[in-house]
């Protein structure tokens, strides 16, 4: 099969997912106890101002009825208005999106080449002092749950030392250079919280494959060691240093309410987070289908990547 | 590439000590702690003195007997929870990869459904519907990391059936199980092992996140994850009682998988071996 | 550690540190000097409020308010009818020289001349009338019930109103200061965009993250709208929000955590604000459900819970003990003379007897969101229970939805209550037979018959007297098992002048916009 015949399969295995998603995500929240009304009115609901909101929100239409007039909207790209405050849902969102992408992506310049680089170091250098250090620290930095991570390095980088601020607040209009500056102890924190999944991987995947007999032959030959490991070993162990990066990435996108709370960071986290508390679930589902957009593009792209790193994953018809 | 030598490195050893140490801790823990998990004994986040060698906690209870207690919900939860997502993860990549393209279509559609959730918002579904408790919180847990285990355990043995040497077992006849637990697991064992390691500390993360949603263990049993959280407003201040649970979370992640690194250097050889049959 | 908890003298005394900027811990004495040097406010400045309680689906329509961040900012941009000062009397804002015919039934209002929305029209009934009507009739508000003995608004002339309710109510005035009724033009509607009478204009909002008001004009009000702009940040995170003051961030925020309140005290250029106020924590017992329907367990379990040790340890002394009734003592109507209950856990023994048990065992159900500390307050009830021979099982239940799976709904469970400007309104909205929220689920007709005759009692003695009998009444036989009274902790940089204790709401009644001004 052709690689791009490959690709559109996936890609269309990919919206596919993403009309799984949305459902499961209905079908998720409505399970959920209470509605935006009451959860909306909190402790003061009245069954009075409960029905009254219930009527304006038009709540009492059944669930799947209003769960295809959102689809039937999002289909003609409209996403739809927020219950809660009943502005367009996309205003909203695309704001938040590129917040949280900007986030991302700066982590990732900074996390993915580290890893990698790293990874592929310790490899070289299997069990030398650089080697365990690495993976030592590594472990050290996962190991502290990423909110206590934010409130050290808040402490020390900012309370102490006054070099960076603790709010990430970020605006329109704010300035590229004054956007890094705020998102940096973001950005870091993420960096900590994802460098040693990807290094560790990078590490073994690289190692599991140097005892494979071609890796041998290509010591007998006389092959440096760090020649070796570039040139005949990491080829082979793309495929799951690839996913590992894909999964990583996505998280960055996808699991950072907790450091978006730390540092008041507007990204499309805590609006999810907000939308589920409220059961606002139009929002809700927008969020979801980005994030849905984001994780199984980046899935995509990382099978991809994978079958054209080891063309033989592509001919599995053999069998 | 050959072993270094059989010679255990030492920090083989310094793993293999705190694992044992946390091993004792979940066994024994009413017999070292020095008072009772939920008893007051002093201030509020008191400095460690005498009676209170680790200090005391938000509350006033002994922070080391917490921290022996919460070391055994922790680390057993987090055992658990971790065995049964590898058996999950894995077993479900090797199917996926080892049999028809249909099946592999289907576990892989699924998984990416799965991992497109929000994984706290997810939880907080599961936990809304369900309910807390320990045995569904290792249910869930488990469940939804075994989703990121699939993704790796799937790639990897994807490499391993398209070698030659599979190929040739699959024209010999052999059967899925065959193949799955004679040629593809030897093979795939080293990054699935490191994965291990790995997830034991993604575990105790998560049941941190779940205390900051207000789900996970219940008190007034302590947990590691809830103690950081519960203490962490002392760090601002130059307190560290959040320091304790933290640094063992750490330390036991850090244990366990220099274990795992020792188990990686001993591997390499079978899995040359295996690669020749 | 021991606090002093004679909240008067506390407030005053804070209020006095707060004015002179200084961190509290010195004498006094030298403090009432530059107290009145630093009086003088000055305009100028750009404030920026660091401020916990907003969400990413606030709006800005006054009849949507649930949480304090939109308050805070509604307050901002527009006024209110009637404000509660720091003394907790109601004074006039938009509304003056209010006055009632016998019964309280019928009312007659000024409306406050020669004031002007920042869209240029000038105020008059009409657009007072339309701001209270957002709140009555078919309305969502929170503050509808409040206003339901309403029946009619009528505009006596361009500056005067005349109120009449179905139902007479002394306390009129207190019911209209309700933080959701705001004034905004006749017929106004774009709530993304507010138009009001007060101090700032809306310049930048975005729900969830950051507000921008600006000063545009004279205000008013005396003394107030010092400030040119007002910056207000949504920091949801303690720690963050204590982070971003430290580290001069933001210069004043609200809801301190108060276990670090002793440790941020002695941190320099900042200063810690106190406010005595209503809300409290609740153990809320369901009087119709077994076991709680026999009123001795209620009064075993109202006498096992160490309530000293929970304001010690939880609320770290800034707040004082409970006594199962819900009127606090900076109320006018707070009764001293009830008996307070103590831990005592041969009373709860005995009290257990009287209901024929020797042991008991209960669940509680709990989670921090229904009020900080719930839970940590749950646990130190757990312990002193053990020693009168009564196990509490905790039950931790998720932030979210708790008020709709568990609260009215499981037997026993955490809840608080903010404070109500009146005793009769907090007593109406919680206690009384038919109200929608009796948690209780506590019946009492003497009580019922009681609550309405005081409600239209001019007569300040005869009411006190029996505001009184009302709260003896619900601490001795009631459901709410009401260990605490939280105080509102707020901290300021030394650069923001102005703070002061507020009894009802912190952020001085969530007005600090307009009262406070900078260095």
């Amino acid at each position: 099969m052709g690689i791009l015949r490959f690709i559109a399969a996936r890609a269309a295995l990919g919206v596919l997912t993403l009309f799984a998603v949305s459902i499961l995500l209905y079908l998720g929240t409505q399970l959920l106890p209470g509605d935006v009304a009451s959860a909306l009115l909190g402790q003061s609901a009245t069954p009075d101002a409960l029905a009254v909101l219930r009527a304006k929100l038009g709540l009492n239409e059944p669930a799947y009825l209003r769960y295809l007039h959102w689809l039937w909207g999002v289909l003609h790209g409209n996403l739809g208005n927020s219950l809660t405050t009943g502005t367009p849902i996309a205003g909203e969102l695309m704001p938040r999106l590129i917040n949280t992408l900007f986030l991302a992506g700066y982590a990732a310049i900074i996390a993915v080449p580290l890893a990698v680089g790293l990874g592929i170091l310790s490899a070289i250098r299997e069990g030398s002092l650089m080697d365990r250090l690495a993976s030592i620290l590594s472990l050290a930095a996962i190991s502290f749950p990423e909110f206590f991570v934010s409130y050290i390095l808040i402490v020390v980088f900012a309370s102490q030392l006054g070099w960076l601020p603790s709010l990430a607040t970020v605006y329109d209009g704010m300035g590229f250079w004054d956007r890094v500056d705020a998102t940096t102890l973001p950005a870091i924190t993420l960096t900590l919280v994802v460098v040693a999944h990807m290094l560790r991987m990078t590490r073994t995947s690289t190692l599991a494959v140097m005892s494979a007999p071609y890796v041998e032959t290509a010591f007998l030959k006389g092959l440096s060691r760090s020649r070796v490991v570039l040139s005949h070993a990491l080829p082979n162990a793309l495929a799951p240093i690839i996913n590992v990066v894909a999964i990583n990435l996505a998280y960055l996108v996808v699991g950072v309410v907790v450091v978006e709370v730390v540092f008041v960071y507007p990204g499309v986290g805590q609006l999810m987070v907000d939308a589920v508390t409220k059961r606002d679930l139009p929002t809700v589902q927008a969020c979801g289908l980005v994030f849905a957009i984001v994780f199984i593009g980046l899935n995509t792209i990382a099978d991809i990547c994978s079958a054209l790193a080891n063309p033989r994953l592509r001919s599995r018809k053999r069998q | 590439m050959k072993i270094a030598g059989r010679k255990v490195p030492f920090t083989a050893y310094i793993g293999g000590v705190i694992v044992v140490l946390a091993l004792i801790m979940i066994l024994f823990a009413p017999w070292i702690a020095p008072y009772p998990q939920t008893k007051i004994v002093g201030g509020v986040w008191d400095t460690p003195n005498p009676h209170d060698w680790l200090g005391t906690d938000s509350i006033g209870r002994d922070m080391l007997s917490r921290l022996i207690y919460g070391g055994r919900t922790s680390v057993s939860i987090a055992l658990i929870a971790t065995c049964l997502t590898m058996i999950i993860g894995v077993g479900l990549g090797f199917v996926a990869a080892s049999t028809s393209k249909l099946v592999d279509n289907i576990i892989s559609r699924v998984v990416d459904i799965l991992l497109a959730m929000p994984i706290l918002i997810f939880g907080l579904m599961v936990f809304a519907v369900l309910g807390t408790s320990i045995p569904i919180m290792i249910i869930t847990i488990s469940v939804l990391e075994s989703t990121r285990v699939f993704r790796l355990a799937r790639a990897v043995a994807m490499n391993i059936t398209v070698m030659d040497y599979v190929q040739v077992a699959r024209l010999r006849g052999e059967g899925i199980g065959w193949v799955i637990f004679r040629e593809i697991l030897p093979n795939a064992l080293p990054p699935l092992v490191a994965e291990f390691g790995l997830r034991f500390c993604f575990t105790f993360l998560f049941i941190a996140s779940l205390s900051f949603l207000g789900l996970g263990i219940q008190p007034p049993a302590a947990d590691w994850g809830s103690m950081v959280h519960d203490n962490a407003q002392a760090i601002a201040f130059g307190g560290y009682a959040p320091l304790f649970p933290a640094g063992a979370i750490a330390i036991v992640t850090i244990g366990v998988n220099l274990v795992v690194d020792w188990l990686l250097s001993i591997h390499a050889l079978p899995a040359g071996a295996g690669a020749e049959i | 550690m021991s606090k002093p908890h004679s909240m008067i003298d506390r407030r005053q005394f804070l209020g006095a540190a707060a004015l002179a900027g200084a961190a509290a811990g010195l004498s006094s004495f030298p403090l009432i000097g530059q107290a009145r040097a630093a009086d003088m406010p000055t305009s100028g400045g750009h404030l920026r409020l660091g401020m916990g309680g907003g969400s990413t689906t606030d709006s800005l329509d006054p009849t949507t308010y649930l949480q304090w961040v939109p308050v805070n900012i509604g307050y901002q941009i527009m006024n209110g009818l009637i404000e509660i000062d720091e003394h907790n009397k109601a004074t006039p804002e938009l509304l003056m020289n209010w006055e009632s015919k016998t019964g309280a039934a019928d009312w007659v209002f000024d409306v406050r001349k020669d004031i002007t929305f920042s869209n240029g029209k000038v105020l008059d009934a009409d657009d007072i009338i339309y701001s209270i009507n957002l709140h009555r009739g078919k309305s969502a508000s929170p503050a509808k019930p409040f206003l339901a003995a309403i029946t009619d608004i009528k505009k006596l002339s361009a500056n005067q109103i005349g109120i009449t309710m179905s139902q007479g109510n002394a306390d009129l005035p207190f019911l209209l200061s309700d933080y959701h009724i705001l004034v905004v033009p006749n017929g106004f509607t774009d709530w993304k965009n507010p138009i009001g009478t007060a101090g700032y204009v809306l310049e930048h909002y975005e729900a969830g993250v950051r507000c921008i008001t600006k000063k545009t004009r004279p205000y008013w009000k005396t003394g107030c709208g010092n400030v040119d702009s007002i910056e207000t940040l949504i920091i949801n995170d303690v720690s963050a929000r204590t982070a971003a003051l430290l580290s001069g961030q933001v210069d004043a925020i609200n809801r301190l955590d108060a276990r670090t309140v002793d440790l941020l005290k002695k941190r320099p250029k900042v200063h810690v604000i106190q406010s005595a106020a209503g809300q409290h924590g609740v153990f809320v017992m369901n009087c119709t459900d077994a076991p709680f329907k026999d009123n001795n367990v209620r009064m075993a379990l109202k006498y096992a819970i160490n309530r000293q040790q929970i304001v010690d340890t939880v609320l770290r002394g800034y707040g004082h003990v409970g006594n199962d009734q819900p009127i606090p003592i900076t109320n006018e109507f707070y009764d001293a003379s009830i008996p307070q209950h103590t831990y005592d856990p041969d009373k709860a023994k005995f009290y257990l007897k009287q209901a024929g048990e020797s042991t008991l065992a209960v669940d509680l159900n709990v989670s921090d969101v229904a009020f900080t500390g719930a839970t940590d307050a749950a646990e130190l009830f757990q312990q002193s229970a053990q020693a009168a021979g009564i196990t509490v099982n905790l039950k931790q239940q998720p932030a979210d939805g708790y008020w709709d799976n568990i609260w009215m709904k499981a037997p026993f469970c955490a809840s608080y209550w903010g404070g109500r400007p009146t005793a009769d309104q907090m007593l109406t909205l919680a206690y009384k037979s038919d109200a929608p929220w009796n948690d209780t689920f506590w019946k009492n007709a003497d009580f019922d018959k009681l609550l309405l005759e005081a409600r239209v009692e001019l007569d300040q003695s005869k009411r006190k007297a029996m505001y009184g009998q009302m709260q003896g009444m619900i601490s001795s036989t009631g459901g709410a098992l009401i260990p605490i009274f939280i105080d509102y902790l707020e901290a300021g940089s030394n650069k923001v002048h102005g703070m002061k204790p507020n009894p009802m709401f912190d952020f001085m009644g969530q007005r600090i916009g307009e009262k406070v001004w900078m260095s």
